[in-house]
């Protein structure tokens, strides 16, 4: 596999491919021999360094996978005998190699088995509620997709040591707590879902929307959330919830290419390119949301948020759109869930169904919401509406607040676009 | 990234068993990760047909095809971070069949799908 032309960091970068796809196994497995999923992860992150500092010299073993399951296996061995060494030695009995190793469990039959009910379990353990959500996300995308504490902290534009951190106390609260292998089941699985289904939606939406930096879209973090619904939706096929999610995910990711100009600068929904979305994606996404509606799933909060998105999806042009079935949508979407979010995007709806006036009446309504205090996009669609309504100069007061909310550069530079427009429609009228 | 993976062998006939049920556990693996996004194989060519333009002419040809030596066989797509994880896949792919379909001989082409947009 190795040629003299790898340098050293196209290895580095062939060695972590190979640990990607088999560290869920390897976690999943050395899990169930330890029976703790936080030491399992840190005795298969021993296995990668291990990896790291042989493979380079040696090149990528023919069966990399077996190597580094035999690797962790070993260190899992060790871990387990030390363990009972220690309890040994407190009675005063000699330590029996050979019988230690008859009666450790049998690995061969634990790594042969479907992996699907302990990913869950690996999943579940990662998104704990008893964790922060910044927790659940890093452990998430540390566990599940296999990425590297540098690669989360670029991911996430922070410090390497920060996410380090979070980690190591995200796993240290876990095994405290008695928390490191259980898997819910039943009714408490639902209820726990919702708890793994927020993590995976707040990773894509980091991705997806960029809060801060330069970069709208930071397709990445959008790549491994979609990776994580799929995985879900595999391994929890009857949750309406799991598709809902994977649906919102694909179908607003179906949007991506089309989103941003050659510039880099975003592009609004209403007036994107459409024959740049990306039609396997939007299938895709479909699909999912057909598979919740079949489990009866309609009023289930991700599945609405899908079905609007949707309707966006499957409008040939931004004139075709069904607004009023959005607005219903939405309406039905916040007697779900109380967000006053959610009223905004209802707001800009309804704009859109039944005109601005009707809108704007939504968002005064919202101006004191202590929730939506800083968010940019308050003001901002309040100036859309302004400016449709012809009171050019309040247009631009709005758009000037909202461009001094936003923290990402593109966003800031579109809006201050916005108020310039609107202080110039305010000269000519 | 998007990545299609194409399998071409000149050997016809269906693979053993064992390579079967391990490239259905792998395909299950890889689908549970969240990786591979579409499979399939593809029937024999003799049972297809080639539109070909040669000459400016357009012509319909039915199979089998006598000189066809290498033959697609089956697909997939995966969404994968980049080649090398590509590479990593097809090669763990590919050594079930070096293992498990003793005399095969055969490729598998990774390609990566054109980006979209500006």
């Amino acid at each position: 596999m190795q040629s003299a032309a790898m340098t050293a960091a196209d290895t580095h970068r062939a060695i972590l491919a190979v640990w990607r796809i088999e560290q869920p196994r390897l976690i999943t497995s050395l899990a169930r021999i330890l029976r703790d999923v936080p030491l399992a992860e840190d005795l298969t992150q021993e296995a990668l360094l291990a990896a790291l500092e042989r493979w380079p010299a040696t090149g990528v073993p023919e069966k990399p996978g077996a190597w580094l399951m035999a690797t962790a296996k070993h260190r899992a061995l060790d871990h387990l005998r030390r363990g009972r060494m220690l309890e040994r030695k407190h009675e005063m009995i000699a330590w029996d190699m050979e019988e230690e190793q008859q009666a450790m469990p049998d690995l061969e039959s634990a790594l042969d088995d479907d992996i699907g009910d302990e990913l869950l379990r690996l999943i579940f353990t990662a998104c704990h509620p008893r964790l922060s959500r910044e927790a659940r996300a890093a452990l998430a995308l540390r566990m599940i997709c296999g990425l590297t504490t540098e690669e989360i902290a670029r991911a996430y534009l922070l410090p390497e040591a920060s996410i380090a951190q979070r980690i190591v106390r995200a796993k240290r609260t876990l095994s405290e707590s008695g928390l490191a292998y259980e898997t819910p089941r039943g009714e408490e699985l639902s209820e726990r879902l919702s708890s793994v289904l927020e993590v995976v939606y707040l990773i894509f939406n980091e991705g997806y929307t960029a809060a801060r930096g330069q970069d709208w879209l930071r397709p990445q973090l959008c790549n491994e959330a979609l990776r994580l619904g799929r995985v879900l939706t595999s391994i929890a096929p009857h949750e309406p919830e799991a598709h809902g999610l994977l649906a919102l995910m694909e179908l607003n990711a179906s949007r991506t290419a089309a989103r941003t100009d050659a510039a880099g600068e975003p592009i609004l929904m209403l007036d994107q390119n459409r024959e740049l979305w990306d039609q396997l994606q939007i299938r895709r996404g479909m699909q999912s949301l057909g598979r919740a509606h079949e489990l009866g799933g309609a009023g289930g909060i991700y599945v609405l948020q899908a079905a609007i998105i949707a309707c966006h999806a499957q409008a040939g042009t931004a004139g075709d759109t069904d607004w009023p079935r959005i607005a219903g949508l939405y309406a039905e979407l916040t007697a779900v869930v109380r967000s006053p979010i959610i009223d905004l995007n209802r707001a800009v709806a309804v704009g859109m169904a039944e005109g601005p006036e009707a809108a704007l009446a939504i968002v005064d309504h919202l101006a004191h919401e202590p929730a939506l205090k800083g968010y940019h996009l308050l003001p901002s669609v309040r100036g859309d509406l302004l400016h449709k309504l012809g009171r050019y100069e309040e247009a631009r007061a709005a758009f000037e607040a909202a461009a001094a909310l936003a923290g990402n550069t593109r966003e800031h530079n579109l809006l201050r676009r916005r108020a310039a427009e609107a202080a110039d429609a305010a000269m000519s009228s | 990234m998007r990545f299609m993976f194409i399998v071409t062998s000149a050997h016809v006939g269906p693979p053993p068993p064992a390579l079967l049920e391990a490239m259905h556990k792998l395909a299950d693996r890889e689908i549970k990760a969240g990786r591979m996004l579409d499979n399939g194989g593809l029937m024999p060519l003799a049972t297809g047909a080639q539109v070909r333009i040669k000459d400016g002419q357009l012509s319909v040809v039915d199979g089998p095809f006598v000189e066809a030596k290498e033959v697609i066989g089956g697909y997939a797509v995966f969404e994968l971070r980049g080649k090398e994880e590509a590479l990593a896949s097809a090669t763990e792919f590919m050594r079930l069949h070096k293992d498990l379909f003793p005399g095969w001989e055969g490729t598998c082409e990774l390609r990566a799908f054109a980006p979209r947009g500006p």
